[in-house]
């Protein structure tokens, strides 16, 4: 196969049946992941083709999907594991940060942890309380982990791909209100390595950094700030931990100005951390402070407010003459 | 009397429930039909309809050692954390039968998942003990390698470790293998929701997995009570797996039990959940002060049920081992007890930078970044004092 146009959704289909041919110790696990194919349809049809003991409907329990993929990963197996929803990860996270992110540190590195962690994440689907939400900043924050998120399709199977011969935990977290975005995808071409940044629209003038679901916002604020002349580039940063300091540096000592945009809450996000290294990497370089686009601080509000929370094309405009105006 | 205390503080609800919560509930039963015993406290042995064991004397004589070493050696290193060479120990005094029963049930190709106290266990599985101490001294988290004995790190968030067995066991039955997997825990750990996810997975999958409870009566302060109103082994029930209530104080009976247990998941029959009913004879760990909040009889009274004592009036009783036997084991313990202390002694802190070392085991640039930052700052001292 050659270059196709498909959505992320079946990008991350595609990648994941391929990971299942190529290396028979690769599960999926997770709630609804046979039959069903997921909630989303991401893993559809593959337990038809690789069996029940190879993608495994779980019982309702997600500490108990993490943490008996931890053990299947100690005996060698590569387990892919799906969280239905954001918000619902949380029974999980005391595996996840506890046993998955330590154990390769705890066993001075005699093991590793080949885990890949599924999230489908992010708002703008109109659903209810705890199926919208970001929470990358709680993962990037634990050390031992992994946290990347993919903004179309080509990136969507190539990371895949990586994330599951990463022999390091990745807690990959799915745009989800992105999924039918259509998008090229070239399965032969040679991707880059997992954690860099990629380059979504070059500019003078400014740089905006986002990932996953907010690329999309960011590229249309780039085209509406082109018509009034504004040369703004656009960094997709793919990985939110490690995050490719280097990329934004060099877009920053470019344009000499940053905005981060991301779903998630600004208080303690990952524009913070951005924000905070640029300062120091690129103190003489910055015109303007460095500014963030995101969530508010309290909890996601119900489906009729989320445009009023989530960043849209109008507060990122915002943001970007306000740093363009130092 | 704890409960009466407190009820007489709090405004009652209704009698009702003040009598409910004042009946004992019947989780502290250490004996009846329902308890599996082949060694009584005095030294007799005792059949079982459904548990049989048949030991030749050295195999006796070896479970007898295998207790007496491992307390020599939990002694020492309550010793060591009194001397500061340590700084905590969680001792496994009282328990050296349900370990290495549960212990010496286990094949080589079976695979274990310890909680922090199972140093009977660790002993079976053939790891140094001195190994054991890296993590009480400070200089690792664990750091041996699980695969070299099939004896996996241990685990100190109470109840993970479960799930880890479930899922390894999942493994090995995908693996079309014949292994066992065992995972300990105790009657703290049975309230933690891992645990109820572990029985339901293990369950479900028919994974071959045994759930060694150790039921030592206290999770640090808290008796059973607190954390159940039914017997521990009947949990299993609920989860469509068997469950058995074993005397934890008797190793004929534990190795008997587990042995069946193993032998049942080998058989592709699914989990057994195992309650070794017990005793913790010291504190929760050295850091712990038991006469805060239990009885000084309670632990005198499961003095006269103590494991090793037992198996050796049996020994005795029955001259299956003579005086030269137990002076030699004699020897053979204070041995390991200096061995260990001397190794203990000279364990070496870790270099600085070690703090950087397998974070991750594909690479990070933040964190190459930070360990170079860490060792310029560490040579600038060097610098200074030049």
């Amino acid at each position: 196969m050659a270059t196709e146009k498909m959505s992320i959704a079946k990008a991350l289909n595609e990648s994941l049946r391929k990971a299942l041919e190529t290396d028979p110790k690769v599960l999926i696990m997770g709630e609804d992941v046979g039959k069903l194919g997921g909630v989303f349809r991401i893993t559809d049809g593959l337990q038809k083709d690789f069996g029940e003991d190879r993608v495994i409907d779980t019982p309702l329990a997600e500490s108990g999907i993490v943490g008996t993929a931890i053990g299947l990963a100690l005996r060698g197996y590569r387990p892919v594991v799906e969280i239905q929803f954001d918000g619902f990860v949380f029974p999980a996270y005391d595996q996840i940060v506890t046993q998955l992110a330590k154990m390769h540190a705890r066993a001075l590195g005699k093991i590793k942890m080949p885990v890949v962690i599924r999230i489908p994440y992010g708002g703008g689907i109109g659903a209810v309380e705890h199926h919208s939400e970001s929470p990358e900043a709680l993962f990037a924050h634990v050390a031992g982990l992994k946290v990347v998120s993919p903004s179309n399709a080509s990136d969507a199977y190539w990371m895949m791909q990586q994330a599951v011969q990463s022999d390091d935990p990745i807690i990959f977290f799915e745009p989800k209100r992105r999924y039918w975005d259509k998008g090229e995808l070239d399965t032969e071409s040679i991707p880059g390595p997992l954690h860099k940044a990629a380059v979504a629209r070059e500019g003078s003038d400014l740089t905006l950094v986002a990932y996953g679901p907010m690329v999309k916002v960011c590229l249309e604020a780039a085209a509406a700030a082109q018509e009034e002349g504004k040369s703004v580039e656009v960094l997709d940063l793919r990985s939110m931990s490690p995050i490719d300091f280097d990329a934004v540096q060099t877009s920053v000592e470019k344009t000499g100005r940053l905005v981060v945009v991301h779903e998630a809450p600004v208080f303690y996000g990952s524009g913070a951390e951005i924000a905070a290294r640029i300062t120091e990497r690129c103190f003489y370089h910055l015109e303007a402070p460095v500014l963030r686009v995101g969530g508010y601080h309290a909890p996601y509000p119900p489906a009729r407010l989320e445009d009023e929370y989530l960043p849209g094309l109008d507060r990122v405009l915002d943001a970007v003459d306000r740093s363009l105006a130092y | 009397m704890t409960v009466e205390s407190t009820a007489a503080r709090k405004p009652r609800r209704s009698s009702k429930r003040t009598s409910a919560a004042k009946t004992p509930a019947k989780t502290q039963e250490g004996s009846g039909p329902q308890l599996v015993q082949l060694l009584t406290p005095e030294g007799e042995r005792v059949e079982h309809p459904d548990f049989e064991i048949d030991l030749s004397a050295e195999e006796l004589r070896g479970l007898y050692r295998d207790m007496v070493l491992t307390r020599r050696f939990d002694a020492e290193a309550t010793a060591l954390q009194r001397q500061g060479e340590l700084g905590l120990w969680a001792s496994l005094l009282g328990q050296e039968a349900a370990q290495i029963g549960s212990g010496r049930a286990l094949r080589d190709d079976d695979y274990v998942f310890p909680t922090y106290r199972e140093h009977g266990v660790a002993w079976c599985r053939g790891v140094d003990p001195t190994n054991l101490l890296g993590m009480f001294r400070g200089v690792n988290h664990g750091g041996w390698d699980p695969n070299t004995n099939n004896f996996h790190l241990y685990t100190i968030v109470i109840g993970s470790q479960t799930l880890h067995a479930t899922g390894y066991a999942m493994g090995v039955a995908k693996d079309g293998a014949d292994s066992a997997v065992i995972a300990y825990f105790g009657d703290g750990a049975s309230s933690q929701g891992d645990v109820a996810e572990a029985f339901t997975f293990s369950a479900v999958y028919n994974a071959p997995v045994v759930f060694f409870c150790q039921n030592n009566q206290w999770a640090i302060s808290e008796p059973t009570e607190k954390q159940t109103r039914v017997p521990l082994y009947q949990r299993a029930q609920g989860f469509g797996f068997p469950g058995v209530r074993v005397d934890g104080n008797d190793v004929l009976a534990c190795l008997a039990v587990t042995r069946s247990a193993l032998e049942r998941a080998r058989r592709g029959e699914g989990p057994t959940l195992v309650e070794a009913f017990t005793y913790r004879m010291g504190a929760h760990t050295t850091s712990d002060d038991p006469t805060k909040y239990r009885a000084d009889e309670e632990r005198a009274a499961w003095e006269a049920k103590d494991p090793i004592l037992r198996l050796r009036t049996y020994l005795e009783k029955q001259e299956l081992a003579d005086a030269a036997f137990f002076t030699a084991l004699e020897e053979e313990s204070e041995t390991l007890g200096k061995r260990v202390r001397e190794a203990v002694r000279a364990m070496p802190d870790p270099d600085r930078l070690a703090i950087f070392d397998h974070a991750y085991a594909d690479g990070n640039p933040l964190v190459d970044e930070e360990r170079a930052q860490f060792a310029a700052y560490q040579a600038s001292f060097a610098e200074e004092g030049n």
